[in-house]
């Protein structure tokens, strides 16, 4: 009989989720503003302008709060691992999954600088919006370009997030990791070998 | 031989920071790349309507979107006129037609080119009112509480301003402004006011909803709010 052993603290795991929410709730209410069947059933552009400002808001303000609160020398750890790629992590690139991996396989660290590059740029650009309706300094052509481009990529970077979490039978035992914060260690031994779990 | 393990890269931050670099300097070159993209996927457009790549977005200030009643509507011409006026749909719809392909720009940065309008010219409607000495310009109501918006009479009788009633050979559709809206293709899309019901000579311009808001009085494509400055 295997055992659990822990993949994500609380800590991680708070992050990802509220992250997740805030994503979803932003996506809802963006797609409202942006599409015009959507716009034109809801209407109310005012409210759900102001929903979706809100929420911006209050996404990167729970983020920086479970940074802050929760336990950020373990998430340090962890950016340490995401950060570093080894001559397997290369390896497993470009042979598309066959090299040993360690915490975190090298797809997983790529989705890892990405979304976290598309946090920054979402905040960015969407502030960029708010400003720029209120100042002309803050007004660029292309800044609404940059903020649908990234609702685009972020689309195909959770389809393929959603894809090997929930319906890849091979991978989707790592959704436990992210709710129960454990997984089988057999399932760790041979999806991510040089994992030395504690 | 595979080199060994050991040797690490920080690749993680790399593609972090190049990541975000892209993405702010996209803030100059982003709009005519999607430009170019989009017109290469242009046919492929039509298969996703749900996508709007080179399309409208539907902007609107108050709650609820104003739904044209064909019985109710009226179109008043008033003001600083000779002769009035309080027209129903169908007599717009016979006052003499005409028709062209703009280019309709937002001031968000989107675009929609070729739009194909139908409607009459505001030319002829001010030259049928017979403006008063003292009218200098033109106040556009809309049906959408509180919006608002002027011309002076020199930018109203541009020839390709018109009160446009049909778009790319349909009844102007209700998210678009139906029955009626204003269409000045030199100007952002904010002067273009939707849902018109009233249209009023006065001595001057003033400020309208956008324009209260810190936007441009005269909203030249290209050279105002901020833009080729």
């Amino acid at each position: 009989m295997s055992r659990p052993v822990r993949r994500f603290s609380r800590t991680e795991r708070a992050l990802h989720w509220a992250n997740a929410l805030g994503f979803f709730v932003l996506l809802g209410s963006g797609l409202v503003l942006y599409l015009p069947s959507l716009a034109i059933l809801v209407g109310r552009r005012p409210l759900v302008k102001d929903i979706h400002f809100w929420s911006g808001i209050g996404w990167v303000t729970v983020l920086a709060l479970v940074v802050m609160l929760g336990d950020r020398r373990g998430l340090r750890r962890t950016a340490e691992d995401l950060d570093l790629f080894d001559a397997d992590d290369v390896r497993w690139l470009k042979r598309r999954g066959d090299a040993p991996q360690g915490r975190f396989n090298a797809g997983q660290k790529i989705n890892a600088a990405l979304t976290a590059a598309f946090t920054v740029l979402f905040l960015a650009s969407g502030l960029l919006l708010w400003l720029g309706e209120r100042d002309t300094r803050f007004r660029f052509a292309s800044t609404v370009v940059l903020h649908d481009g990234l609702m685009y990529a972020s689309l195909i970077l959770l389809t393929g997030h959603l894809y090997l979490a929930l319906i890849h039978p091979a991978t989707r035992h790592a959704l436990r990791g992210m709710t129960l914060g454990t997984v089988d260690e057999e399932w760790a031994a041979h999806h991510h070998p040089k994992w030395k779990p504690e | 031989m595979d080199e060994p393990a050991r040797e690490t890269h920080r690749y993680g931050r790399g593609v972090f920071l190049a990541t975000v670099a892209g993405g702010l300097t996209s803030l100059v070159w982003g709009k005519s790349v999607w430009g170019r993209v989009s017109s290469a996927i242009g046919p492929a457009e039509a298969l996703v309507p749900l996508v709007p790549t080179e399309g409208w977005r539907i902007y609107t200030v108050s709650g609820s979107m104003p739904r044209f009643d064909p019985q109710a509507w009226r179109l008043t011409v008033g003001g600083l006129v000779a002769s009035p006026a309080n027209l129903t749909y169908d007599e717009l719809r016979s006052l003499p037609r005409t028709d062209q392909i703009s280019t309709f720009h937002c001031v968000t940065g989107w675009t929609v080119k070729n739009v194909h309008w139908g409607g009459v010219r505001v030319a002829d409607v001010l030259a049928s009112a017979g403006p008063a000495p003292n009218a200098g310009a033109i106040q556009f109501v809309s049906m959408e509480q509180p919006y608002v918006d002027y011309l002076t009479l020199d930018q109203a009788r541009l020839t390709d301003v018109m009160l446009a009633y049909e778009m790319d050979g349909k009844p102007l559709p209700r998210e678009h402004g139906a029955p009626l809206r204003l269409v000045i293709p030199e100007m952002y899309g904010y002067k273009n006011v939707k849902w018109l019901q009233q249209v009023n000579l006065v001595e001057t311009p003033e400020d309208g909803y956008w324009e209260q808001l810190g936007y441009d009085v005269d909203a030249w494509v290209g050279r105002s709010n901020g833009y080729g400055s």
